[in-house]
């Protein structure tokens, strides 16, 4: 079940502009990989070239799974906008994988979507429409459909930038506990968000980009806030992330 | 609320009352420009005539709508889903609409015949058009987003189109729709002038030449009647099948007011 994944010599350009080139990524399998950057480094380039959907950009590189399988169809992508279908219920839009798919319905998936929603405190709003919801609220709806995928890898991009801090606790808490086994890819800002989660922190920075060396915070995640280690870490973090800017 | 059903008559009243003015400014005889009250006594005297006629016009309008906006729907979708087509055809449609219209209408009376069949023709090619451009546009501006998620998520070509193009070019299928109501009854008047034997267009241009005006004005009101009451059924269908759209309008003209 657990599959590392491998990314090699990864380049990916928007008409001529290179966000990055011979990259290296690798996705140990059942962990989580944080990646943090300053904005308009390529961070989100970088999710849609593993998710397989950088269409428009020029990309070249290669991906290998451990089990020799592609990675086509195993990857839940939620992306840094909440990309809710607007005429469809909320309910509807976390089961939106069984709707695009219907060959692969099965009788308990709207009991899933609902346990998913009061999971992330949205029992009340599965049958309204999304545009009634607030920004968090879409979020915390995005996070129940990818939640919903049953995918190895899951690729998130800041999902919980939109929620205040006693929301964003409870959905770290939650995605950790629902994710634990599972090989994830999450992109923040917040370096306490990454340390508290991740079993791996990248910092992707510079012009042509260029992923730093992993930090490894010890522990088992969720960890606590309050740890003087993670607080140490955040300071080299930090330092990271201003050194090589631009 | 009562506001919004008053205005209309308030609007129609005001113009009745400037028509009656115009009458007794210029003192224009019966048969050049009839008064309100004269055309409604017409209008009331011939009602049976009237609503035979309409009800010719009425059809020819409705089945010109239904056939236009289905080949406009059906077009569109083809043009998004082989680009073969779309390459071959787009220009085609796009000289095509270089052609007017209404120089076609006696060509279609050759090959259709004066009865109903050459109006319903005039009307559905009017409309095929902006249905189609329209439908075009809206299936083909999706949100590239959406079209990423969906395909993250397993989505075939026919979901892909079906699922998420589809509802997402809703609005602007609502604004063909609506063009499409407001020009319908054009086509269908304009194939009744070139000819025919029945029909409101018939009426008026019969009326006309025997110097019966107020009965011309008054199969003029009943024509506007039904092409007001069409775009605005039309309207509440386009609103309906839109259900998320939020009408802006309606916050901004509370601030006007
Ligand atoms: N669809 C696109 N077309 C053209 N250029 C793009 C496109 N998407 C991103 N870019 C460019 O690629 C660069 C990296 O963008 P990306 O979205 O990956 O940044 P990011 O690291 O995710 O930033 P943020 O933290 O603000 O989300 C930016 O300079 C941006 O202008
Ligand atoms: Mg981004």
């Amino acid at each position: 079940m657990k599959v590392d994944i491998r990314l090699e010599r990864a380049s990916l350009s928007w008409r001529h502009h290179c966000v990055f080139s011979n990259l290296d990524l690798e996705l140990p399998g059942g962990q989580w990989t944080c990646i943090l950057g300053q904005s308009g480094v390529g961070k989100s380039s970088l999710l849609q070239l593993i998710c397989g959907i950088a269409d428009e950009a020029d990309i070249s590189g290669s991906i290998h799974c451990s089990d020799g399988k592609p990675l086509d169809g195993r990857v839940a992508w939620m992306a840094q906008d909440d990309l809710l279908l607007p005429w469809l219920r909320v309910i509807d839009n976390v089961v939106l994988e069984a709707r695009l798919r219907p060959g692969r319905r099965e009788p308990g998936q709207y009991e899933l979507a609902r346990y998913l929603l009061s999971q992330v405190g949205l029992t009340d709003k599965a049958d309204t429409l999304p545009g009634q919801l607030s920004g968090g609220q879409r979020q915390r709806v995005a996070l129940a459909r990818t939640l919903f995928q049953n995918r190895p890898l899951i690729c998130m991009d800041e999902p919980f930038s939109a929620l205040d801090a006693i929301n964003r606790l409870r959905l770290q808490d939650l995605a950790a506990d629902l994710l634990a086994d599972r090989t994830v890819l999450m992109i923040t800002h917040d370096p306490l968000e990454a340390l508290r989660l991740s079993d791996r922190v990248l910092v992707l920075n510079g012009s042509p980009a260029r992923l730093s060396a992993p930090i490894q915070p010890s522990g088992k995640a969720p960890r606590q806030v309050s740890d003087t280690a993670i607080l140490s870490l955040q300071g080299q973090l930090l330092e990271l992330l201003a050194g090589e800017a631009p | 609320m009562s506001e919004r059903l008053l205005r209309p008559l308030i609007i129609a009243l005001g113009l009745t009352l400037l028509w009656q003015c115009i009458v007794w400014v210029t003192v224009a005889p019966k048969f050049i420009l009839p008064g309100p009250l004269q055309v409604l006594t017409t209008l009331i005297d011939q009602l049976p005539l009237l609503l035979r006629h309409a009800g010719v016009t009425l059809t020819e309008i409705l089945l010109g709508l239904l056939l236009g906006v289905f080949l406009g729907l059906v077009s569109a979708l083809s043009l998004i889903t082989w680009g073969g087509l779309r390459r071959w055809l787009m220009p085609v449609l796009v000289i095509s609409q270089a052609i007017p219209v209404f120089a076609l209408a006696p060509v279609l009376m050759l090959w259709l015949g004066y009865g109903m069949a050459s109006k319903v023709a005039m009307a559905t090619l009017i409309i095929y058009f902006p249905v189609t451009a329209a439908c075009f546009d809206g299936l083909r501006q999706t949100h590239t987003g959406y079209l990423k998620l969906a395909r993250t998520l397993g989505a075939s070509r026919r979901a892909l189109l079906l699922q998420i193009r589809l509802p997402a070019a809703l609005p602007a299928f609502g604004s063909g729709l609506r063009v499409a109501a407001s020009v319908a009854p054009i086509g269908a008047v304009v194939g009744e002038w070139v000819g025919s034997s029945t029909g409101l267009g018939y009426l008026m241009l019969n009326a006309n030449a025997r110097m019966q005006v107020d009965l011309m004005f008054a199969a003029l009101l009943v024509l506007a009647l039904i092409a007001v009451s069409l775009y605005f059924l039309i309207d509440f269908l386009a609103r309906w099948l839109t259900p998320w759209q939020a009408d802006t309008m309606h916050s901004q003209n509370r601030r006007d007011r």
